[in-house]
């Protein structure tokens, strides 16, 4: 549990510089996004804010280098990952919760049934209210194509649904064509991302075997790899939002689909960038040669980070696209 | 490792020490008690006779809303976290925090989110107008446009409130002196690791709430808008699922504080340790499953009034637990009643009534009369203010002399007691009746029926701000002409690593881990490498 002798670091300005970098940030950002701000706080604070993070993990590598990094610190670096993750996962919590309750139960409200049969098989008197008086003509509906402000105010409505939607294609289809129509995912691009993002979790896989094998080359190599599909993915979802809003009519405003849709896959896709800029980083210094068969904790990390980027994919492949 | 304090000023800005971090904590948390106690004293002043007096309802929303925001996560929060920091590492025998240079950044980050929080009261269209529950669409649709300094403020302060909690788990799970296990830990350090698995869990939920605002107001999303197929009660359910592990997270360190010093004055250990611990993470996996109990107004169907219901009143069983052990514990002790048990004693009772009318408003039927009454206020107040705050006051008196090594005037500390004691039931007893006879909260003004007990309540309040000063002059008296302490033990009946390291407590506590020697939990026998083995009370009088 513990080592004989402890390393606390010295006192560090580093910290206080970091805190300074993120309320400029916040600052500016709130700044930014009120009419007539403009982002150049948010970029002075942005700015700050990555040399402080350069300095400070190359700090971080540099204690690791020079051997000052007991075991226990160690451990406590892979506690300090795990639980970041934990907090991650928290916050897509927050988006797949609401997107579930929109789904299961404001949809229904709003459209005047019941929710879930099984507890009320009757829609309560404040469902069919609100049917009736606040959202006429609203029907219940997944994907909502037809806003329930569209319902009422026709082509005045400030909420309009898109025009197509991103859900699996062979929904279009009655059961008895999907097997014919299965040509249709060809073109189908989230598939594309799935299995992209699916052999990236096993190329970063190999390449930490590969580490813990001594094998540098085949390491790097995979390690590479991984680096690259993590780029292309993120290619293919920048065509996917261009599609979306060019060809779909689909956008942050479409009501509650364009906004769970965008959240959720835009939360993800930022994670997505962030990964690939860690295992960037860890491919550089994989070059550099810092990592050995038995100390490359950096690494480790991001591949973590990436395992679950991809767990969370599966989640939304499932929820938004295939049962979208 | 430097031995002593760096001069000067960069002491404080690049500390990595947990000591200097948790006397920043907390200094930075009384001055923002201080500051979110003067809105509640201009509250209470217009409150003092019905019509409008002092401030117009505009502003006299914002202070009930600064109020509650700068209380809940400027005093109460940063308090119990400078509280983990000087502790934890003493407790457990650790040198210091897991990752002292982020324990810093945790803290730094706190008077940037409060100055950006606090200054949008000067901004133009005022500060945040839709109370500390900030329910949209009150806080999207109708809120000024600070609303946005105020999202990205609750944003930074919950990237402390993350990495603080990371810290406080990693120190907790990895840093524990040999011979430490689980089981053996303070009850302190016990409820702060499940305190802080609870932020880690709920904080990226409140950023996903504040995440969901942003959007709604600046991007045209809908998601708590009917028109485009979102639902305004979505943000009460979302803010909830924060909200109601936030008020855990606010009162199970202070379970801990009461855990550690209700022993110490009785002179016997800890009544059922174990189940005190199974209590906590009770508590705790509750606290998860029970949020829409905060909104059985809203229109939930039946099912989820009657099941957040029974849930919420399975809470009463583990509290009750952890109410029955401290009684247990003082029975047949031999009692001494100084300040510091005081305080514990009135938070064992005050915290008890406060969980009694939470009880009454968990009975889904009954809440529709109660909800958004003063009876709501007066509930949480019991728990917040005799629960949280009297804890966090106990616990100052009762480590202050090991931290200072000085300790302070008994009398005064008796007299700021008594004073806050009857000064808070002054403040909260009579809002329970307002509550019940239909007074609403935050308005501004009320109908004239009201207006006895509310001249009772704002003098009661004018007299608790009186005793905080009180508390500050203790405290600084202490520090500066305090009579100074020098054995380990300052308390007879104390037991803990942190009563056997020299008092004041040194710059770094172990440089080399302590060896902690095998017993039952509070029948030990604590002991740091080298120093003479000291044997703490050995049995309860029930075991022998």
């Amino acid at each position: 549990m513990s080592e004989e002798k402890y390393y606390v670091p010295e006192q560090s300005a580093l910290p206080i510089f970091c805190a300074t970098a993120m309320g400029v940030m916040a600052f500016g950002a709130a700044n930014w996004v009120i009419d007539g701000g403009d982002g150049k706080i948010f970029l002075v604070g942005l700015a700050l804010m990555t040399i402080v993070m350069y300095k400070w993990w190359s700090l971080v590598i540099e204690e690791n280098m020079q051997g000052l990094v007991s075991p226990q610190l160690k451990h406590s670096y892979v506690l300090g990952m795990l639980w970041f993750i934990f907090s991650e996962v928290m916050f897509f919590a927050a988006f797949f919760g609401a997107l579930f309750y929109v789904r299961v139960f404001v949809n229904a409200w709003i459209g005047g049934e019941a929710s879930v049969a099984l507890f009320d098989s009757t829609p309560t008197d404040a469902a069919t209210a609100n049917n009736d008086i606040l959202w006429p003509g609203y029907e219940r509906q997944w994907p909502v194509m037809e806003t329930p402000d569209q319902a009422v105010n026709g082509d005045e409505a400030i909420f309009k649904g898109p025009d197509k939607n991103m859900s699996l294609p062979l929904w279009e289809y009655p059961a008895s064509q999907w097997f014919s129509k299965l040509y249709t995912l060809l073109p189908w691009l989230p598939l594309w991302n799935t299995v992209i993002l699916l052999s990236s979790s096993f190329t970063v896989h190999f390449a930490h075997m590969a580490l813990k094998e001594g094998n540098r080359n085949v390491f790097l190599r995979y390690l590479g790899i991984t680096v690259i599909l993590g780029f292309f993915f993120l290619c293919l979802q920048v065509a996917e939002y261009y599609e979306a809003y060019v060809h779909y009519g689909l956008t942050l405003q479409s009501g509650i689909y364009g906004t769970t849709f965008f959240m959720l896959t835009g939360f993800h896709g930022a994670h997505v960038t962030l990964g690939t800029g860690m295992l960037l980083i860890q491919l550089i210094r994989g070059l550099k040669g810092h990592f050995s068969h038995e100390d490359q904790f950096g690494f480790e990390a991001a591949s973590w980070y990436w395992h679950f980027v991809d767990v969370v994919w599966l989640g939304l492949f499932i929820v938004v696209y295939i049962f979208g | 490792m430097a031995h002593g304090p760096a001069e000067g000023i960069t002491r404080w800005l690049y500390t990595t020490n947990h000591k200097d971090i948790g006397t920043l904590y907390l200094w930075f948390s009384f001055a923002m008690f201080l500051t979110g106690g003067f809105f509640a004293m201009v509250i209470r002043a217009e409150l003092f006779q019905p019509g409008v007096q002092l401030v117009q309802p505009e502003f006299f929303i914002q202070m009930t809303t600064m109020h509650g925001l700068v209380m809940v996560f400027g005093a109460i929060m940063p308090a119990f976290v400078g509280l983990a920091n000087w502790m934890i590492p003493m407790m457990i025998g650790a040198p210091d925090m897991a990752l002292p240079r982020m324990n810093n950044l945790s803290f730094w980050i706190l008077p940037f989110a409060f100055a950006i929080l606090i200054s949008t009261l000067f901004m133009e269209g005022g500060g945040p107008n839709f109370g500390w529950t900030f329910y949209a669409p009150l806080s999207t649709t109708y809120a000024p446009d600070s609303v946005n300094y105020f999202i990205f403020a609750v944003h930074i302060m919950g990237a402390s409130s993350i990495m603080g909690s990371i810290n406080i788990i990693a120190t907790v799970m990895n840093m524990r002196a040999p011979g430490m296990t689980y089981m053996k830990m303070p009850l302190f350090v016990w409820t702060w690791l499940i305190t802080a698995f609870l932020l880690v869990a709920v904080m990226p939920v409140l950023a996903g709430a504040v995440t969901m605002m942003l959007m709604d107001i600046n991007f045209g999303t809908s998601f708590f808008n009917a028109a485009g197929g979102g639902d305004p009660v979505l943000f009460q359910h979302v803010f909830w699922f924060f909200g109601h592990p936030e008020v855990y997270i606010i009162i199970l360190p202070a379970f801990g504080v009461v855990s550690q010093i209700i022993p110490t004055f009785s002179r016997k250990p800890l009544f059922g340790y174990s189940s005190m611990v199974y209590a906590t993470a009770a508590i705790a996996f509750l606290s998860f499953v029970v949020w829409a109990h905060h909104m059985f107004t809203v229109g939930m169907p039946i099912a989820g009034e009657l099941y957040f219901m029974y849930a919420t009143m399975l809470i009463a069983v583990p509290t009750g637990v952890k109410v029955f052990n401290w009684i247990t514990t003082m029975y047949r002790g031999a009692i001494t009643y100084e300040t510091p048990m005081l305080f514990c004693i009135a938070f064992v009772i005050l915290f008890t009534f406060g969980g009694f009318t939470g009880l009454m408003l968990s009975v889904a039927a009954a809440d529709i009369q109660y909800h958004d009454t003063y009876f709501v206020v007066a509930h949480f107040h019991y728990v917040m203010v005799a629960g949280a705050v009297f804890s966090g006051t106990a616990a100052v008196y009762y480590w202050l002399p090991k931290w200072c090594g000085r300790m302070y005037d008994e009398t005064m500390g008796k007299l700021q007691f008594w004073l806050a004691f009857i000064a808070f039931n002054i403040t909260f007893m009579p809002q329970h009746f307002l509550g019940l006879a239909g007074m609403p909260r935050r308005y501004a003004d009320y109908g004239l029926q009201f207006a006895d007990w509310n001249m009772v309540s704002s003098v009661g309040a004018f007299l608790y701000g009186g005793a905080q000063i009180l508390f500050l002059y203790n405290v600084v008296r202490t520090i500066m002409h305090g009579e100074p302490v020098k054995e380990a033990k300052v308390w007879e009946g104390a037991e803990g690593l942190e009563w056997l390291v020299p008092t004041p407590a040194p710059y770094h506590t172990f440089t080399k881990p302590p060896v902690v020697i095998s017993g039952a939990a509070g029948e030990d026998e604590w002991s740091i490498s080298g120093a003479t083995p000291h044997v703490a009370f050995k049995a309860s009088p029930e075991a022998g």
